[in-house]
């Protein structure tokens, strides 16, 4: 698994120095120094323990500004709220309830042992850190695990309604990449339910007055002063004014940007301005290249197609995936291809997971059916999930009460009977492990700015596990943030800002100055046609499988898109009204900008771990080929300037609790 | 195949709105509805004429950003939501008519956008429970019948699309407000607010401008998620009981 690269000459390419030294430049080491120098067991009580305090009376004076809804921004406004700080919340949505956390379907993971099937806080650590190929942060992870227990008592408190068994007690299910059955589950809604506790909670402290939503609001700009981030410009979506608003803290949980690939299972609306302004602020960006690819997913139908949609991966817990085995069978109808001319290749190939491995290993091994020509559909990128043997053990009507929802949908948007015909799924964009760079208190490098969920890099490594993103969200929002944001307004609240401050002035009219500026390009090409161009180069060299060749390609590529966008899009309409092209334009010019780092980061990690797979760097059987001495690091890019070389800062990840070992699912 | 588009066009809230005949040709079956209107778009803007402007998300049926009045029927002719609505329901060259939601209370922003705060300020008014986060017990301390657990689910997977005002005479949006009743009063932790719930949020959608209920169930059979008429009886039945003991 690992190797050494000793005895290199200077210049020599090696892992180690990485295969895009043309782009960037090395700056000085990062450790995270919040975590507290106990054991991992104690190292969140200790942490809560040294958090200073802030007595009651005083937290109404301090303002805090969370941007985002989902399930980390609705989860910490409302918990900030219940104690009583003053908050603003903004999402661009018309209501919080509609942020894209809603879409998450399976699942959410909590160390109860509720099934008394050797489940513990240690082994969800474990898992979470083996499925995330070692690229996590072992103290995060750990306390993520810690507090799942927590999480699920709190959304039962609130009245989500979570799965229950006839006696009245919760019920649980397997995801991919674990032994055990720890995901709690509300039918095929899950993420709906939990976003819609966290909403009730949110509206709840908005009548008490503690929160104030605007919703409709978009994060245009950070505006840091001396260092410090105290507050954000914002538009009005609907009225088009440009506002400002000033803070002690500000929270960014505005999820993640997979919609750099333009198709992807993120909701239309998701984007990374709110991070990526934060990044051009000096906050660090950290692993953007970490994608995750979720391997079921309804399959492209055409050109004009907006969005993907997924399929729960709990379908693979009954599901079984297979192709033909004889290539020139792919077209034929699935129910006359007899049962020994099918290959139920990640049975044969993972025998012990099965068709629960992790969503890196399973999507991987459906491109490379399809690659071998046994792909299936129309556009022969498809392999089939089938529920054929689960409706004869099961029964039909078991089935439809585990997973029929997902089989409606299936019909609806296919046209075709799932209990008739196998489903054909194919991976797709679906989350990234990404994001800015984050402490031990979720603290990034920017004094005063905390990030949470999606949005900061922390928990996944370079792949996550199903049902830990509805996990890592509610962690960060109702347990963690609240605790450490407590101990950094504990030193305010800071001076008073004025709105004519010269960093404000400056925040607020680059805000203008970039509309005015989409405005009157009037050049002749749509914003949505970049957006799909800029998708396509990034799917194509730095999706699935990567290589040097391909994202120096990229590289390029994106280069010479961004120019011509700068000087030939074209936004109809008005600033002061509801615009959404000019919305769009400001996301794609941001999404312009991280492709670019994405591929740099890429370049730069050549080796294989997670979702991310390089081409140069595979096994003999072509497994990912993790390279530990070289690459057991968090990449935090640091921003510097337009047309200037990014900063690349190390964060070294160590491993003391767990043996870092070479992820085997066979 | 061809379709012919008379969507409703409006500048603003304050501003006059008409309907505007758009062709489309290139149009395919497996489609969704808004990838049409997605199409529709990138024509218009290569025309310099301004994009029709809808409200979209997830796109997945399940965020209840989009809500659109399709031939007068809310989301369409299918009961689904209007991004999970496919042209293959569609004939060749049909004519068919795109308009906002209607109802008072949810006012015209821009073309097909809707302001639907008003459901936002009827959680508000207590669509949720009181319980700080810290401060719950373990989730097995309370058990809750099969029965009982799943209609609060069925109930709460309602998307507040707002589909069952527009599509009810009065614009009422009891069927909503049913919908949370029936789900927090189902489950034990929903117990002790119930007579304050009922009451606040009923009064909050009497102060948003909603119409009252006739029980015409026009909203049952417009909602895309199946919320069934009977959570109007359990509101129904709630706020008397509730009038009774505060």
């Amino acid at each position: 698994m690992t190797q050494n690269t000793q005895n290199l000459s200077p210049g020599e390419t090696s892992p180690g120095t990485g295969d895009a030294a043309d782009y960037f430049r090395h700056g000085h080491p990062i450790a995270d120094t919040k975590a507290p120098d106990v054991p991992i067991e104690r190292q969140w009580t200790q942490r809560k323990f040294d958090a200073q305090l802030v007595a009651p009376a005083n937290r109404r004076k301090l303002d805090v500004i969370i941007v985002g809804t989902g399930l980390a921004g609705g989860a910490a406004a409302a918990t900030l709220g219940e104690a009583g700080f003053n908050v603003k919340s903004f999402c661009y949505q018309d209501s919080p309830r509609r942020a894209h956390s809603i879409a998450a379907q399976g699942g959410i993971n909590a160390a109860k042992n509720y099934k008394e099937d050797g489940d513990s806080v240690y082994r969800l650590f474990y898992d979470t850190v083996k499925g995330g190929d070692y690229r996590s942060r072992e103290s995060n992870v750990y306390r993520l695990a810690e507090v799942s227990a927590n999480i699920i008592d709190q959304c039962v408190a609130q009245g989500v309604p979570f799965a229950r068994e006839y006696g009245g007690l919760l019920d649980n299910r397997s995801f991919g990449g674990v032994q055990v059955q720890r995901t709690f589950y509300a039918r095929g809604q899950t993420g709906q339910q939990l976003l819609i506790g966290a909403y009730q909670a949110l509206e709840r402290q908005v009548a008490a007055g503690t929160v104030e939503t605007f919703t409709k609001h978009e994060m245009l700009e950070l505006i840091t002063v001396e260092g410090k981030a105290r507050g954000i410009i914002a538009r009005d979506l609907v009225t088009g004014e440009i506002e400002t608003h000033l803070a002690d803290v500000v929270v960014l949980a505005s999820g993640g940007y997979g919609n750099v690939f333009y198709l992807s299972t993120n909701a239309m609306g998701c984007n990374v301005t709110a991070s990526w302004r934060a990044h051009r602020k000096g906050a660090y960006m950290a692993n953007p290249c970490y994608t995750q690819i979720h391997p079921t997913c309804i399959p492209v139908s055409g050109s004009y197609q907006s969005k993907l949609t997924l399929m729960s991966e709990s379908l693979r817990n009954d599901g079984r995936i297979w192709v033909p085995k004889n290539a020139e069978d792919a077209d034929k109808d699935p129910r006359d291809i007899p049962e020994d001319e099918r290959d139920y290749y990640l049975e044969r190939i993972y025998p012990s997971f099965g068709n629960l491995v992790p969503r890196d290993i399973a999507s991987r091994a459906a491109k490379y059916q399809c690659d071998a020509g046994k792909g299936v559909g129309k556009t022969g990128l498809g392999v089939y999930l089938d529920f054929a043997s689960a409706i004869e053990r099961l029964g039909r009507e078991a089935v439809e009460a585990k997973y029929g929802n997902l089989f409606d949908m299936y019909e609806r948007i296919t046209g075709e009977n799932p209990y008739e015909v196998p489903m054909r799924i194919y991976p797709a964009v679906h989350y990234v492990m990404g994001g800015l760079w984050v402490d031990y208190d979720l603290h990034s490098n920017l004094e005063g700015l905390f990030v949470a969920g999606e949005a900061n890099f922390s928990d996944h490594g370079a792949n996550r596990l199903g049902a830990s993103a509805l996990m890592q969200g509610l962690a960060d929002g109702y347990f963690v943030l609240p605790n450490t944001i407590r101990h950094y307004l504990a030193d305010g609240p800071f001076e008073k800002l004025d709105e004519n401050h010269p960093a404000v002035v400056e925040a607020r009219e680059s805000v203008r100055a970039r509309i005015d500026k989409f405005l009157s390009i009037n050049g002749k090409r749509t914003v949505d046609s970049y957006h799909k161009e800029l998708g396509q180069i990034m799917w194509d060299y730095c999706g699935m499988e990567r290589s040097e060749e391909g994202l120096n390609k990229a590289i390029s590529a994106i280069r010479d898109l961004r120019q011509d966008f700068w000087r030939n899009v074209k936004v109809l309409g008005a600033a002061d009204t509801l615009n959404q092209s000019l919305e769009k334009a400001g996301r794609v010019a941001d999404f312009l900008e991280l492709g670019e780092l994405m591929c740099i980061d890429a370049l730069n990690r050549s080796e294989s771990c997670g979702g991310h797979f390089r081409a140069e760097s595979q096994t003999e059987e072509g497994e990912a080929l993790r390279h530990d001495d070289d690459y057991a690091y968090v990449a935090a890019w640091e921003f510097t300037g337009d047309g200037e070389q990014p900063v690349l800062h190390m964060e070294d990840l160590e491993y003391h609790n767990i043996e870092m070992k070479n992820r085997s699912y066979k | 195949m061809k379709v012919n588009l008379k969507i409703w066009r409006q500048a603003s809230r304050e501003a006059q709105g008409g309907l505007k005949d758009y062709h489309l040709d290139d149009v395919t079956e497996d489609m969704s509805f808004l990838e049409m209107l997605d199409v529709l778009n990138e024509q218009l803007i290569e025309q310099d004429e301004e994009p029709v402007e809808f409200e979209h998300d997830c796109r997945e049926g399940i965020c209840g950003s989009c809500g659109l009045m399709i031939n007068g029927l809310p989301h369409g002719p299918e009961r689904t939501t209007t991004c999970q609505l496919h042209m293959r329901t569609f004939k060749d060259g049909e004519t068919i008519t795109i308009e906002p939601w209607r109802a008072a209370a949810f006012p015209v922003v821009k073309d097909l956008v809707v302001d639907r705060s008003a459901f936002d300020a009827m959680i508000q008014a207590g669509g949720y429970v009181s319980v700080n986060t810290g401060a719950a017990p373990d989730a097995h301390a309370m058990p809750v019948r099969k029965e009982h657990a799943d209609r609060a689910f069925d109930t709460a997977t309602c998307i507040g699309c707002g589909a069952c005002v527009a599509a009810c005479p009065n614009a009422s949006a009891s069927l909503f407000l049913g919908a949370k009743i029936t789900h927090l009063g189902e489950l034990p932790q929903g117990q002790a607010e119930r007579h304050e719930r009922v009451i606040g949020m009923v009064a909050a959608h009497d102060e948003a401008g909603f119409g009252g209920c006739t029980n015409i169930g026009e909203c049952a059979s417009a909602c895309p998620k199946e919320i069934p008429l009977d959570v109007i009886s359990q509101l129904n039945k709630d706020l008397r009981t509730a009038l009774r003991h505060v």
